[in-house]
């Protein structure tokens, strides 16, 4: 997250292409997944993995794709993005594996491996098929509408653990409020780029202090708001709803500086949670854990799911036990998805989080740099929601599993198993390309008075 | 909008500071007690992940490890469990650890620095070396005929070398299988709170951790004690006692259980354990006199250790002199554990010399290099070696023709002393038979063995039980064992 230049730089100073550091760094982040692999295999079996060199392969032969993907149909695009990307979803691949092997009854690393395909697939289909980010503001009314049918379909499921957030069919399950959160974004972005103006004037009408503004402009935000609540209350996932009201306030931040009435949004959203973690039990259990994770084993009704995570945590200490040695299957069912962390925490010891958060972080740097880059409010309001869907997703698992917040669930960004959340996180990394593509990309020659469609209204 | 993007991701960046503040908190502050939680499970799966060290009778293992598949891997089990229950302990993965299993759990678990063939390089290296052995001073034909005399009947023995203070035995009856509870399984439970509640107490270590009344048994001392303080010069001279003997400053008439006591001789008193006799002779000896004598033997040593703690024989410091006369027979608050009755026996057979009683030989790495060696250890010096050269004869006399007949050996020499304890309200309680004694091989330089047995069946007829008749041939196969076996 660090600060960019704070004067845009005119535009025959503009970054070089970087492919090739691209392609240098994507080379590194396959061989410490490899590697990661190999130490795997060293501590529990004394040998390399034969397939080692195999897992190499095929998680490079994904990369190459990407990166050619990029090299041809984005070649301006933030050489870091995809990199970190790769990086990260196999190091998950070997956290996942890692745990596989404490519970061969239930082995889920190979479907992570194909998820993370069709993710990487997915990712280039969208580098290579999306031409220009703002064709897709001219779908967001589809993108809300799919993002809501989405959303209200796993209400006709059975929950799974206390959640009512999938979808099964037969062996498959999806977890579609993964794919809404980027639809969301993008309708988001597209809403508030077309009646910003109209939201950050205010209104005539008055509610105390603070003007409101025009019906127009503010329904949808109303709309969405209870939206969230009604996820929230119907599904019992106060992740996603938290993530989308969140992502909201953000961007309606970004897009007005309007502090006033985000304030009034907070406020409400912390009355809805508030009556939420007091009112609907299973909410109010994990809002219990938190306050004191270890009431169980005083109690003697056994360890709870977050001191688990908390053991593993203080196990690893500041170097960890090393890849293979923690006991952080100790957690239990959930040991492989919402508390991935807690394995990499124990096995990698707090110099390896450190490293794991720091990669997010530039990842989420990154695409505050493309926002910042770009010319079109979309633009940046894509750009500004992408980020911070990961960002504040990976600050709710995370703080979650760590005892900072009370614990919601949420799959960790490529770490975490789960197949909508990896493919969803690879539309994301490929659409930040996108924008990073554009904001990075030269500037055409000023626009010529006569064309002034061509670009949308000025931003700076 | 740039302005504002930057706000934004600035609260980005305010929340991944949060994030690793906190993790570092988690990792590094609460960090070391997380790992003595007691819902942390993390120690005890280290703990079991190796086969846990054997403790070795006679250089073989009495002890072992299973391979459960477990997460709790490497499962305690035992051969003769029961035997040898009282000398090895328990290692269950729920009950935690006792005795020999729980005093050298180091060495067994190879957590201990002596395993550690570099010691200050421990902490680099995170593989646990695999546990040690414990190798012990018992034998098994010893504690065989021990256990097998006892015959399940409630009870102890314990065995000493007189000469270096080696265990040889220690036999608690009726006793337990500490293989049954070492996992974490239902049956374990079950047999634990089955062990625990049954009313024989199979789980009480009666050698070392019951005290009982010593009886007629603790003459000895008393003995030893008036020979030493001058009291008594010659141990055929009369000893000018009264009969009827009236404990002094009371009215009660003490009673003695055979003829010919009135005035006896010490060694008479001692062949055929006349009551008024050493009372008198106690009393004569004096409070100071006699409560060194017991010390001299080990009684009042809360801290004796072998290494497993023993229980505290007592020997009360502070009485009048009806309550000192009778103490000196081995009644009153008189009591001591089978193990110190075995000493008293033993510093009579070594010359007055009492030796520090040990259970452990030697403990050794996993590949059975020696890590450390116990050798024999003064303790105390329990009397005159003139005054026991006197006992011996007295107790070889008790033996060959008194109380004691049922442990002569042939070829070896044997000296003993019976004991039968009356205890319980108005002593209606089923009484306890002892019987202390050593044997010397008549080819050996010194004696090898000294046993004290004490048998404390409620379900024997009662007059069968006196330390002549139940005790003393338990004694005898245990000093056959220890001098042919």
């Amino acid at each position: 997250m660090t600060a960019p230049p704070a004067e845009a730089s005119p535009p025959e100073q503009r970054p070089a292409r970087r492919r090739g550091v691209e392609l240098s760094l994507l080379l590194c982040a396959v061989l410490v997944s490899v590697y990661g692999y190999a130490c795997v295999g060293l501590a529990r079996q004394g040998a390399v993995p034969p397939d080692a060199a195999r897992y190499g392969a095929g998680l490079g032969a994904l990369a190459l794709v990407a990166h050619l993907a990029v090299r041809f149909r984005a070649p301006w695009a933030d050489p870091l993005l995809l990199p970190i990307a790769v990086l990260l979803n196999g190091l998950g691949l070997v956290l996942i594996h890692r745990l596989d092997l404490e519970t061969p009854e239930d082995v889920a690393a190979p479907t992570q491996l194909v998820w993370s395909g069709l993710g990487v697939a997915l990712c280039v289909a969208t580098v290579i098929a999306l031409g220009d980010h703002r064709a897709l503001r001219r779908h967001a009314r589809a993108c809300v509408t799919a993002a809501l049918l989405l959303l209200c379909a796993p209400v006709f499921f059975p929950p799974v653990n206390g959640a009512r957030i999938w979808i099964r069919v037969g062996e498959l399950s999806l977890q579609p409020g993964e794919f809404a959160k980027v639809l969301l974004a993008v309708f988001f972005a597209a809403h508030l780029a077309a009646h910003r103006e109209a939201l950050a004037e205010a209104g005539r009408r008055t509610l105390g202090a603070v003007r409101l503004p025009a019906r127009r402009a503010a329904g949808p935000v109303l709309g969405v708001w209870l939206l969230s609540m009604l996820v929230l209350v119907l599904e019992r996932d106060l992740g996603t709803s938290l993530l989308f009201f969140g992502l909201f306030v953000v961007l309606l931040y970004v897009a007005t500086g309007r502090v006033g009435w985000i304030a009034i949004g907070l406020a409400l959203a912390a009355a809805g949670a508030y009556a939420v973690g007091t009112l609907v039990p299973h909410v109010h259990g994990r809002v219990e854990d938190w306050l004191d994770p270890y009431a169980g084993i005083a109690a003697g009704e056994g360890t709870g799911q977050l001191a688990q995570s908390l053991f593993a945590f203080g196990t690893g200490g500041v170097l960890g036990t090393g890849l293979g040695l923690g006991h952080s299957v100790l957690i239990g069912f959930a040991a492989k998805s919402d508390f991935i962390l807690a394995t990499a925490g124990e096995e990698l010891g707090l110099v390896g989080l450190t490293a794991l958060l720091l990669l997010y972080g530039l990842l989420v740097g990154r695409g505050f740099r493309a926002a910042t880059g770009l010319d079109d409010a979309f633009g940046t309001l894509l750009a500004v929601g992408l980020s911070s869907i990961v960002a504040l997703q990976v600050f709710v698992i995370a703080g979650g599993v760590t005892g900072l917040i009370p614990l919601t669930g949420m799959a960790m960004p490529f770490l975490a198993q789960g197949g909508s959340s990896v493919v969803t996180n690879w539309v994301i990394v490929a659409l930040l390309i996108r924008l990073s593509h554009a904001a990075r990309a030269p500037r055409p020659a000023p626009a010529a008075p006569q064309t002034p469609a061509a670009r949308p209204v000025a931003l700076r | 909008m740039i302005r504002r993007t930057r706000h934004a991701a600035g609260v980005c960046a305010v929340l991944l500071a949060a994030l690793l503040v906190n993790a570092a908190r988690v990792q590094v502050v609460e960090s070391p007690g997380l790992e003595g939680n007691p819902g942390n499970r993390r120690a005890d799966i280290a703990r079991y992940g190796v086969p846990r060290g054997d403790i070795l009778v006679d250089s073989g293992p009495v002890t072992g490890s299973r391979d459960t598949g477990g997460r709790l891997r490497y499962e305690r089990t035992y051969r003769d469990g029961p035997l040898y229950a009282p000398v090895t302990g328990y290692a269950s993965q729920t009950y935690g650890t006792s005795l020999l299993e729980n005093l050298e759990d180091g060495i067994l678990a190879g957590t201990d620095p002596l395993l550690s063939p570099l010691p200050l390089l421990d902490g680099l290296h995170r593989v646990r070396p695999p546990g040690g052995h414990v190798v012990t001073t018992v034998r098994a034909a010893v504690q065989e005929a021990a256990y097998r005399g006892l015959d399940g009947r409630r009870g102890a023995v314990a065995a000493i070398e007189p000469s270096s203070g080696r265990i040889l035995a220690l036999v608690s009856s009726p006793s337990y299988d500490p293989g049954r509870f070492a996992g974490t399984d239902g049956a374990s439970a079950d047999a634990w709170a089955r062990l625990n509640g049954a009313p024989a107490r199979p789980m009480l270590n009666r050698a070392i951790r019951q005290t009982y009344p010593p009886g007629s048994a603790f003459k000895i001392v008393t003995a030893a004690a008036a020979l030493d303080s001058g009291v008594v010069d010659d141990v055929d001279a009369p000893t000018r006692t009264p009969r009827p003997y009236v404990l002094p400053g009371t009215s009660t008439v003490l009673p003695d259980a055979v003829e010919g006591c009135e005035n006896a001789s010490l060694a008479y008193a001692l062949q055929w354990s006349c009551n008024t006799v050493m009372a008198g002779l106690g009393a004569r000896v004096g409070l100071r006199g006699m409560v060194e004598a017991a010390a001299g033997f080990g009684f009042n040593d809360p801290g004796l250790r072998i290494p497993a703690g023993v229980s505290r024989s007592n020997f009360d410091t502070d009485m009048s002199r009806d309550q000192l006369a009778l103490s000196s027979i081995g009644q009153f608050n008189t009591t001591a554990t089978p193990l110190q009755m075995a000493m008293v026996a033993s510093a009579v057979a070594a010359g007055g010399t009492l030796r520090h009683p040990y259970l452990v030989e030697k403990v050794t790495r996993a590949g059975g290099e020696t890590a450390e060696h116990h050798g024999p250890r003064a303790y105390r010096q329990a009397m005159n070696p003139a005054t026991a050269m006197r006992l011996r004869e007295m107790m070889v006399q008790a033996v060959e023709e008194g109380t004691g007949r049922k442990a002569a050996i042939g070829g070896a020499t044997v000296g003993g002393k019976t004991g039968t304890a009356q205890h319980g309200v108005g002593n209606k309680g089923t009484p306890y038979a002892w019987f202390i004694s050593w044997a010397q091989a008549d080819d050996a330089p010194l004696p090898g063995v000294a046993v004290a047995v004490v048998v404390e069946d409620a379900s024997a007829d009662r007059a069968e039980i006196s330390g002549g008749g139940s005790a003393a041939p338990i004694a005898r196969a245990v000093m056959r064992a220890a001098l042919h076996g």
